[in-house]
């Protein structure tokens, strides 16, 4: 009988971003089981919540992300909103949708490039992350921070597009498509990348079904779940259409990310492009009271916030379930009996934020 | 392989990604949340940033009448720019040398 090994995979280690521990027990390069370990980087955000009045919560909201910071507070404020029975202004939702797709762009393509990384193809990742370097720009234009964005507010955003900044943010947009087009056909059509990421770390329907995958993990895996379809903010007037992939391995979960990113680029240009004029917020009075599951759409799934109001400035509770969290199991399950030099790929082809996963 | 390869060919042709920093410095928009200042002249010494700041950072006396903000807790969001009444805080696009 060969003998059990147990080793530790993070929470340091040269291709995870963040702190987390992937306990492995192996037999010989077989993984026969793998345990997480979390609580490394937890921040008791949702205990400082409570502590803040509703206003502040939107700039701490933003804050339990680094990567998809937008959405966070989109998603809070939407929450607030629905309790509060405030209407967003259309132009509102447009800016919103503008940002968020954005948004999106940019964390694809970070994930993207770090899961080139994964499997050592530097070259890759530093023209990913250069073409995401436009994105940043974009939104240090439009918003003034690069990623913390801060636009978002309880009503609608703080701040608008010009006509001449909506002008160079196409321009801008194009020139990341351009170099998309450029770049990503690389990262789907070289034999080398095919080799470490076709048929690893597969995650069959039922299976992805079972154990709760959301996202573009769930997309890959035949499960045609995108709360856009549902219809927030401006997604019902842009014809957003949903990426769906069938095999279920590190390869389909790359290209639902790759097709997403043209998808993302072609609703933010439309809305730029259609986006009505009038009021960007709407103001409001009194203090939120009842409770509300929000839900929103992030770049690595479907993300959730409990939040309960009593009717004074703090809340009572404010309880979030990110897409990590549920992407958690299906990473477990795509890990055993895989080999152990694929665990870096499998663990970033689920795009792990576990920042936002400890809160 | 041939993708990368001409991917590889054209960023040969290309000019460098890349500035000399520090050397060749970026050149900053102007809606860049740099840091935050204020024109003292101005503020009354209401208290209303210190109130709404999310994280603390500001410190208002009025006897004697001091305007302070402690630039590490700060996250340059702005909030207290919008809801001050004399219009006395700004948020300028450059950040703020290292100590």
């Amino acid at each position: 009988m060969i003998r059990r090994n147990t080793i530790p995979f993070g929470p340091q280690h040269p291709v995870l971003p963040e702190p987390i521990q992937l306990r492995l027990v192996m037999e010989d390069e077989k993984i026969i089981e793998a345990l997480p370990a979390i609580g490394y980087i937890h921040r008791g955000l949702e205990k400082i919540a409570e502590k803040k009045d509703f206003i502040q919560d939107v700039y701490l909201a933003e804050r339990i992300c680094g990567i998809c910071s937008f959405m966070h507070s989109q998603n809070y404020c939407q929450g607030i909103e629905s309790l509060m029975n405030l209407t967003v202004p259309d132009r509102g939702r447009y800016l919103r949708t503008i940002w968020a797709e954005i948004h999106r762009v940019h964390s694809h393509l970070l994930a993207l490039g770090l899961l080139a990384d994964s499997f050592g193809f530097e070259n890759l990742f530093m023209q990913l992350w250069r073409t995401r370097e436009i994105i940043l720009d974009i939104m240090e234009q439009t918003a003034g921070g690069r990623v913390m964005l801060g636009t978002c507010c309880i009503g609608g955003v703080r701040k608008d597009i010009s006509s001449a900044q909506a002008t160079v943010v196409l321009r801008q947009l194009d020139q990341v498509q351009k170099e998309c087009d450029e770049i990503l056909p690389a990262l789907l059509n070289d034999y080398s990348v095919k080799q470490r990421t076709v048929g690893v770390g597969v995650l069959p329907r039922d299976k992805a079904h079972e154990l709760g995958a959301v996202g573009p993990v769930a997309r890959a895996s035949g499960i045609g779940m995108d709360y856009r379809e549902q219809g927030y903010a401006a997604y019902p007037d842009l014809g957003f259409k949903k990426v769906v992939e069938t095999a279920g391995d590190c390869y389909a979960r790359t290209l639902v990310r790759v097709k997403e990113i043209a998808e993302s680029i072609r609703m933010a240009r439309l809305a730029l492009e259609k986006a009505p004029q009038g009021p960007i917020a709407v103001p409001f009075k009194g203090n939120p009271t009842g409770e509300v599951l929000a839900r929103i759409e992030q770049p690595r799934g479907e993300l959730n916030f409990y939040i309960k109001g009593n009717g004074t400035r703090n809340l009572e509770r404010f309880r979030v379930r990110t897409p990590t969290f549920a992407n958690l199991p299906p990473l477990l399950h795509m890990l055993t009996g895989c080999q152990l030099a694929d665990v870096p790929v499998i663990a970033l082809s689920i795009d792990p934020c576990i920042s936002c996963t400890e809160r | 392989m041939a993708t990368m390869l001409s991917n590889i060919m054209k960023n040969l042709g290309r000019k460098a990604a890349t500035r000399l920093y520090p050397f060749e410095k970026r050149e900053l928009p102007t809606t860049t949340r740099g840091h935050l200042d204020i024109e003292i002249d101005k503020c009354i010494f209401c208290g209303a940033c210190q109130k709404r700041c999310p994280t603390n950072a500001i410190n208002v006396t009025r006897d004697p009448k001091t305007w302070a903000v402690n630039h590490y807790a700060c996250i340059v969001c702005g909030y207290c720019v919008e809801v001050c009444p004399k219009d006395c805080l700004l948020l300028r696009n450059e950040h703020l040398p290292q100590p």
